[in-house]
């Protein structure tokens, strides 16, 4: 028998310090098996926002640089602007990337600048315990939404991806989910495709993966996943919203 | 013939590659690991085909597949 399938390189030792059953690690081993499999961990440069993603320069066995609040978009065209060899990718959650740096996250898009974006999106503030997000789901009960989010007092979920598909900077735009293995499959395939993309000089390209946090939504492992297929995906339907590297 | 091996001290005993195989093949073991978790083992090697499926589910990247 061959070994088929193990720890991608571009993921250090270290145990991630995620919940049980988080999908941040899928995630990660998504990222650092695109990372191997393109040749380019020598090259490829993080940027890691705040959040429960904070840490990512324990787990990414490559550079790996830290921008809190949102402004992960500014340091990483920074970074690729200076250094335009290098393979740039910002890791954002949606209170980092859709709240606290909307203006960073929007002009970057904007600027279409060669980079790639990997946007969390798992409906509420992970790392502070659960307060509502701008991607919380209408009627989703969080720590600041106690009877459920209304959208005459706290407004609708704001959907990124479409938001950034209608500025003409942006290149590629998938929404991609991690609740079963096919759908895992499929969201390693764009997150590829999305650093090929930069490889290749196409400009911006930005991943949206629904996400589960167990703890804060108050589910075990298994009730969250299922929750993502059943309620989350309603509100956040999969696939290409924009490509025009074809 | 396929098999994974999972490890132990990893595990934080999620249920997520259980939920994924589709053999039915992993179950939680009795023990309690270093961290606390009773963890994933594979109990029936011989229905296990090498999909792969809970190594693409697992998020502590615990599992390794063998063919
Ligand atoms: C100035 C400031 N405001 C607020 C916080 C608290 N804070 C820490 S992480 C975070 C957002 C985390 O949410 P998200 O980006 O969705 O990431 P997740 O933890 O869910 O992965 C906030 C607001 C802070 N650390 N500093
Ligand atoms: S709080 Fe949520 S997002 Fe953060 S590590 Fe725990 S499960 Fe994951
Ligand atoms: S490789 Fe497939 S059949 Fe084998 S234990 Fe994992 S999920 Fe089950
Ligand atoms: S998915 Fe990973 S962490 Fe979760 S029970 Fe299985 S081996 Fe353990």
């Amino acid at each position: 028998m061959n070994k088929i399938l193990s720890k991608p390189e571009s993921l250090k030792d270290n145990p991630l310090s995620y919940c049980p059953g988080c999908g941040h690690g899928i995630i990660h081993r998504l990222i650092a098996e695109a990372v191997d499999e393109l040749g380019i961990r020598e090259k490829t440069i993080a940027v890691a926002p705040v959040g429960c993603a904070v840490f990512a320069y324990d787990y990414f066995n490559f550079d790996t640089t830290e921008a809190p609040h949102g402004r992960p978009p500014a340091v990483a065209t920074g970074i690729k602007r200076t250094n335009p060899d290098k393979i740039v990718f910002t890791y954002q959650g949606d209170g980092d990337l859709a709240a606290i740096g909307t203006a960073e996250t929007i002009h970057c898009a904007n600027r279409g600048e060669n980079i790639t974006v990997i946007f969390v999106n798992n409906a509420n503030y992970g790392m502070t315990g659960g307060q509502m997000a701008p991607t919380t789901l209408i009627g989703q009960v969080t720590e600041t939404t106690p009877f459920g989010r209304d959208p005459l007092r706290e407004g609708y979920p704001v959907k990124v991806s479409e938001l950034l598909a209608n500025l003409e900077g942006t290149k590629y735009i998938e929404r991609v989910t991690v609740f079963d293995a096919p759908h895992v499959i499929q969201a390693k395939k764009a997150i590829k495709k999305a650093f090929q993309n930069q490889v290749e000089g196409n400009g911006y390209s930005f991943i949206e993966v629904i996400s589960h946090c167990p703890v804060d939504w108050g589910k075990t492992p298994l009730e969250a996943v299922k929750w993502v297929e059943e309620v989350f995906l309603k509100t956040f339907p999969l696939g290409v919203i924009k490509d025009t590297t074809k | 013939m396929a098999k994974i091996t999972v490890n132990n001290n990893r595990c934080k005993g999620c249920g997520l590659c259980i939920n994924a195989c589709p053999k039915k093949c992993i179950s939680f073991s009795d023990e309690i690991n270093k961290i606390g978790y009773h963890y994933a083992v594979l109990k029936n090697e011989k229905d296990c085909i090498g999909c792969g499926f809970c190594y693409q589910m697992c998020p502590d990247v615990c599992i390794e597949v063998f063919r």
